[in-house]
């Protein structure tokens, strides 16, 4: 049992201290976790059944309800299909807190604290990975629906995945914000997120056309930075590129991106207390 | 290596209630040494040493770790020290050589170095298996090992382990030490732990600090500590017992003379010696000796000594294999 001291340890410098970098450690964190998922594809293969089947189930319902009028402007799949792919990133990247709070109960992420990583990377680090498997789902809906009499317009399919993953970012980095803020009381978490999901999600028009509701709904939505987003979608990947909807979308992707980050990386820095 | 001043936290739980956690600590550790900080739950060894960590500042006073103010240089502070946390250190979806390649990267080595330096820590643990393996389907016992090496994967010139050893069973226990000593031995590592296994800082410690009540109220070597507070203590069975206490009273050092029955107790400063003496005194009076032990004094006679309470009683139900092992 001396092999640890003969081993070549000592040839090895133990610590040959880079200058630290934001860059480098968020990268750091990010590879570290996007390990997991990179091991196990299969989880991420998963999450993407749920919005299949909600594809395969829901769609011919608005198909044959709202199929004949035209608030849905002409096609029920591409008005739906984007809304599909926002609903992926809504769900999934409101829900990463959880990891994180797991990783809160069980130390490792008071081993993370104790490093020289700096705080934003911890945070910024794990959201940027969260678009990894927001990509891998978007381009499996995009690959399965395209055949199914819904136009592809690459460039503004391409566009529209990447205002998706800057309000992913936005997002779940609000979701590991919250985790944060209710670390001392967890199950806080899910109540919160289920409570604040659907009416942010019915009140965007996302999965059925505002137009149809009341106006005290349609006057609602119009504060709700999602309903910004769907739009922005919808327009992208019916190839509109250029046009002031657009613009709203980005400016309500970047504005919740920059609000998570800066909440987010706040909760980090006092997440040790 | 550790110089604290005044070391104070304060936690406010409500508007008309604050805890004061630590009370203005003054503790002074050099190179090498290996302390024991030692007090029942809620005695601030915890928050001692998160603030030691950078993890939690300080409500008041001042704190230099490694060389540097864990207020105003946190960074530096990372770099330098290791540290064991309560909980576990690895993900629990990752693989156990992947963190420890991760910690290693995290402190400047690139990857192939880092990689390199995994192979040698699981080589030299035993653990070159379970490198593949998930964290959360290691036993308890190789998690604590794993959390171990990983807060010394940089080679820290200071370790700082939080309760190492709660809830192993004595061989992984005794495994879990003889890993830290050797690295220890190997690194010139200073070390400083908490526990709340009285046996574990008696047979390991070189210095134990104990803590109650936020203050460190004792801070000596295991042995010097209790010869001066605690002494030995000698049970003698015998027909006349309070004849046989008033001869235990004569002997050296005695006090907390007690007797009921047949049975006699008093604490002495150096039992070995002196019951052989009480034997003879017996004896020699016509009051014969049947039976006669000595008890050397643990850690837990220090703390009632200090506080005239037991540590034991502080106690949760997850040491119980500390009680019988003490």
């Amino acid at each position: 049992m001396t092999s640890l001291l003969d081993s070549p340890t000592r040839s090895t410098p133990p610590t040959t201290i880079q200058r630290r970098s934001l860059l480098r450690d968020t990268l750091i964190v990010a590879a570290r976790e996007l390990r997991p998922v990179r091991r196990d594809p299969f989880s991420v293969m998963f999450g993407m059944v749920q919005p299949l089947v909600f594809l395969a189930l829901f769609g011919p319902l608005l198909v044959g309800a709202l199929g004949d009028s035209d608030v849905l402007g002409g096609s029920v799949w591409q008005w739906f299909v984007p809304a599909i792919l926002v609903q992926v990133a809504l769900f999934g990247t409101s829900t990463v807190g959880a990891n994180l709070l797991f990783e809160l109960q069980t130390g490792a992420h008071e081993r993370m604290l104790v490093t020289p990583l700096s705080r934003p990377s911890l945070l910024v680090g794990r959201s940027l990975k969260e678009m990894v498997p927001l990509a891998l789902q978007a381009v499996v809906i995009l690959a399965v629906m395209t055949p199914f009499s819904f136009d592809l317009h690459l460039t503004g399919a391409l566009a529209g995945l990447a205002l998706l993953a800057v309000f992913g970012v936005g997002l779940g980095s609000l979701s590991y914000a919250l985790a944060l803020a209710v670390r001392k009381q967890d199950w806080m978490f899910w109540v919160v997120q289920q409570t604040l999901i659907f009416p942010l999600m019915l009140l965007s028009g996302l999965l059925l056309p505002l137009e149809s509701g009341p106006g005290w709904m349609q006057v609602v939505a119009k504060f709700n930075p999602l309903t910004y987003l769907v739009d922005a979608e919808r327009s992208l990947f019916a190839g509109d590129i250029v046009s002031t909807t657009v613009l709203w979308g980005v400016l309500a992707g970047l504005i919740t991106a920059a609000l998570g980050l800066v909440v987010g990386i706040r909760g980090m820095s006092r997440s040790a207390d | 290596m550790i110089s604290t001043r005044a070391l104070s936290k304060d936690f406010v739980v409500s508007r008309s209630h604050t805890v004061h956690a630590v009370r203005g600590i003054d503790l002074d550790v050099e190179p090498g040494e290996l302390v024991a900080v030692l007090g029942p739950n809620g005695a601030g060894k915890t928050t001692t040493m998160r603030m030691l960590t950078t993890l939690i500042a300080p409500t008041a006073g001042t704190a230099q770790v490694a060389g540097f103010d864990v207020t105003a240089q946190p960074a530096e502070v990372r770099r330098r020290i290791g540290y064991v946390g309560q909980g576990n250190a690895a993900g629990h979806s990752q693989l156990a050589g992947d963190e420890l390649t991760s910690q290693g990267v995290i402190y400047g080595l690139d990857r192939r170095a880092a990689k390199r330096r995994t192979d040698e820590l699981l080589d030299g643990l035993d653990l070159t298996s379970l490198a593949r393996r998930k964290v959360s389907e290691l036993s308890g016992g190789q998690r604590r090992r794993l959390d171990v090496t990983m807060g010394l994967v940089h080679v820290p010139t200071l370790l700082f382990l939080d309760e190492p050893s709660t809830g192993l069973d004595p061989q992984n226990r005794a495994n879990l030490w003889e890993h830290i000593l050797r690295m220890r031995a190997a690194y010139d590592m200073t070390v400083v732990l908490t526990t709340h296994y009285l046996d574990e800082a008696d047979s390991m410690a070189e210095r134990v600090v104990v803590v109650d009540h936020g203050e460190v109220i004792a801070d000596d070597t295991p042995e010097a500590l209790k010869s001066r507070l605690a002494g030995d203590r000698l049970v003698v069975h015998g027909t006349d017992s309070r004849r046989l206490a008033e001869l235990a009273q004569r002997l050296p050092g005695a006090r907390e003379v007690r007797y009921a029955d047949t049975r006699v107790e008093a604490r002495v400063d150096d039992g070995p010696s002196a019951l052989p003496e009480l034997i003879r005194a017996g004896v020699d009076a016509g009051v014969p000796i049947t039976s006669a032990q000595v008890h050397r004094p643990t850690l837990d006679d220090v703390f009632l000594a200090l506080t005239g309470r037991s540590l034991r009683e502080n106690e949760s139900t997850d040491s119980t294999a500390g009680k019988e092992a003490a």
